[in-house]
């Protein structure tokens, strides 16, 4: 039993890392970094539950996916055309994003910090031997693999990895840079607005003021874990989600909080990613001009 | 063919155009910063629009809650202490080239050695709150290493690696604040420090400590630190050019542990400022209130201030008026504190897109023949 809630614990967990990395793995390899992610996550999983109680379910997951896009096009207007500094633009979308869903929150709901959302709202699970799975597990997995093969066996794949290595040869190539790097900015901010939905309306059934916890900044942790590759960014969000579900079941296991403080068993997850960046991180090349904004001769 | 020797005009020409480049550098930074902060200002009067408050009354309320009178100003200044230290930490820290955000957990660590060392303390009182500070500097700078070896020996970025410390430092704390340095006499907050740690208000009734002087005081030295010692030349060739650095023979492990460990430093010492040097708890509440995000508000400092130490200075005072301001406008127009949020993330993105404005004119037809605008001009940082 234990066993079986900590599989499907993994599995929950492993959903918004994965979705969020995999996005960002295809915008990194043309060239735009998003540290803003943590933010993206926050405002959509706010607009999801708008959406959600107001046309169900699957008019939330939209809500979430049209709000991390328009932020995603923000930030890559501001890396792509403005040549700005992707960094600073980031960081500005996480504090942003604090200010909105908290002062949100209280507009809408008149509840400081916390709401929760009914079950009629919710992404209905599927029934398994495990126990009740949601859909949205085979949903990131399918994405891993449509951006795998996106970006390795099609035209646009092979234009996104030549903006991200060589921007110049790619141009002169004909291939129009802005416009594909834009695509990417967009692209991995439309995932992280699955995950920001699936955060509130499926898996945590609520938004706070902070509800990702640092999630977003786990997921650019397996960005760097997946050196890339959006199928081992399933792997990564499988390792990251067993911590993480270890210590959310650990921290309600009264045995358990008697001898570990429960603060100490809540720090695993970020130790361990820490763990795991510095051991891997080691043989992992970016590409080369990744982060850098390009202008044409 | 020997070269005509240069004349002393030319040299005097040369030089008075380099001052005038300087000086349009300046200017165009500033007009920079003055456009980011009317954006925000104006994103955050459409967003109380919007969400039905009277931004009129709120701005206004903003402002006498800041500057109205004396009582303000000194508000606006306790606001901006720590606001100055967690700045410098990512300033000093972008300054070498690092993306520092770890100023949060250094900071949480530093509050938690205060209240540790501040509460068991016994002596003078100047000995006594000097040696809080240290400590807490210490822990903090302590705090910094591991990001910063990690940078150096296996590469991780310090992005990831100062969230994740930030985080560890935070559980670190919650544990603390309720068991080893718990208050027997109130179970919310931590052990007080002793009075002979404590810094007073300096105008009877406002919040301003001493603590002020300590973080005008770090800020000048990390100015003469960067600007006027070999090493914060090496520091500084380190963020402009690393491989300059290897090449002029310095050690970058060294440069990038030094970098941290200054931050680290002042980190902590803005984690004692919230609990020796300001009234009147004098402790940690187990929530961690009275720190705040103050860690993540020194990036938007450090970034108004174009991670100069005296631009930082001001600009902790703006962005500490926003936070003194802030509850006079929830009680004036009943705008809720995060309010101010949205005003700095605004202010922080519309400050990464400096080409935006050049880009902008361009499609008004605006400077078409001066080529330039003044915002346009290369205006990373203030000359030194």
């Amino acid at each position: 039993m234990l066993w079986a809630s900590l599989i499907l614990g993994a599995l929950h967990a492993m959903v918004p890392l994965t979705i969020t990395a995999t996005g960002e793995i295809l915008s990194e390899r043309g060239g735009v970094v998003n540290i803003g992610l943590e933010g993206i996550l926050l405002i959509s999983a706010f607009t999801a539950v708008i959406g959600a109680e107001m046309g169900g379910p699957l008019a939330g997951l939209l809500a979430g996916v049209l709000t991390g896009a328009l932020l995603g096009l923000i930030h890559g207007v501001i890396a792509v055309f403005f040549r700005g500094d992707q960094t600073v633009s980031g960081v500005g979308l996480n504090i942003l994003a604090l200010g909105v869903v908290a002062i949100g929150i209280v507009d809408r709901w008149g509840s400081a910090g916390f709401h929760r959302v009914e079950r009629a709202f919710r992404v209905p699970s599927l029934s398994t031997p495990l126990g009740p799975m949601s859909p949205m597990v085979i949903v990131a997995v399918l994405l891993a693999a449509f951006t795998w093969y996106l970006l390795k066996y099609t035209n646009l794949g092979l234009k996104i990895q030549a903006c991200g290595e060589n921007p110049a040869a790619a141009d002169a190539a004909g291939v129009r840079v802005e416009q594909v790097r834009l695509f990417g900015a967009v692209y991995a901010g439309a995932l992280t607005g699955l995950a920001g939905a699936y955060l509130s309306i499926d898996w945590l059934a609520t938004i706070t003021e902070n509800l990702p916890a640092g999630r977003g900044f786990i997921a650019l942790a397996t960005v760097v874990f997946s050196r890339l590759n959006p199928w081992l960014a399933v792997a990564g969000g499988l390792i990251f989600g067993f911590f993480d579900s270890l210590g959310l079941i650990a921290s309600t296991s009264q045995q358990l909080t008697r001898i570990v403080p429960y603060q100490f068993i809540q720090m695993m997850p970020y130790v361990v990613t820490l763990l795991v960046v510095a051991g891997v991180i080691g043989r992992f090349r970016a590409p080369a001009a990744s982060g850098q904004p390009y202008r044409r001769e | 063919m020997d070269p005509r020797p240069v004349e002393q005009w030319e040299l005097e020409t040369a030089q008075r155009q380099e001052r005038r480049r300087q000086l349009r550098g300046t200017l165009g930074s500033f007009a920079e910063i003055a456009v980011a902060l009317v954006i925000g200002l104006g994103v955050g009067a459409v967003v109380m629009r919007v969400a039905g408050y009277d931004w009129l009354l709120a701005y206004e309320g903003l402002v006498m809650g800041s500057f109205g009178d004396l009582w303000a100003v000194a508000d606006t200044l306790a606001s901006a202490t720590p606001l100055i230290l967690t700045g410098l930490v990512f300033g000093l820290s972008a300054r070498a080239g690092y993306f520092n955000i770890g100023a949060q957990g250094q900071m949480v660590i530093g509050a938690l050695a205060a209240v540790a060392v501040g509460a068991h303390i016994s002596g003078p009182p100047v000995v006594a709150v000097t040696v809080t500070f240290l400590a807490a500097g210490v822990a903090g700078a302590i705090w910094a290493l591991p990001p910063a070896l990690l940078k150096a020996t296996r590469g991780v970025h310090e992005v990831i690696s100062t969230i994740m410390f930030n985080w560890i430092a935070h559980y670190t704390a919650l544990y603390l604040v309720f068991n080893l340095l718990n208050d027997p006499r109130s179970a919310e907050r931590s052990l007080r420090v002793v009075p002979e740690a404590r810094l007073g208000a300096l105008i009877p009734g406002a919040d301003m400590t001493a603590a002020i002087f300590v973080a005008a005081g770090v800020a000048l030295g990390i100015y003469w630190l960067l600007w006027h010692s070999p090493w914060g030349y090496e520091m500084r060739i380190a963020g402009l050019n690393p491989s300059a650095l290897r090449y002029a023979g310095a050690n970058p492990l060294w440069s990038v542990n030094l970098t941290f460990i200054l931050a680290g430093l002042a980190a902590g010492i803005a984690g004692a400022s919230q609990v020796i040097g300001r009234p009147p708890t004098y402790a940690l509440y187990g929530d961690l209130s009275n720190l705040g995000d103050l860690g993540f508000d020194g990036i938007a400092v450090a970034l108004i201030g174009r991670n100069h130490p005296i631009g930082i200075i001001l600009a902790a005072v703006f962005i500490g008026a926003l936070g003194a301001g802030a509850r006079m406008m929830q009680i004036m127009a009943n705008v809720p504190l995060d309010m101010v949020r949205i005003v700095h993330g605004t202010v922080i993105i519309a400050l990464a897109a400096p080409e935006a404005w050049s880009l902008l004119g361009k499609l008004l037809g605006l400077n078409r023949r001066r080529g330039q605008s003044a915002a346009a001009a290369p205006a990373k940082a203030l000359p030194q």
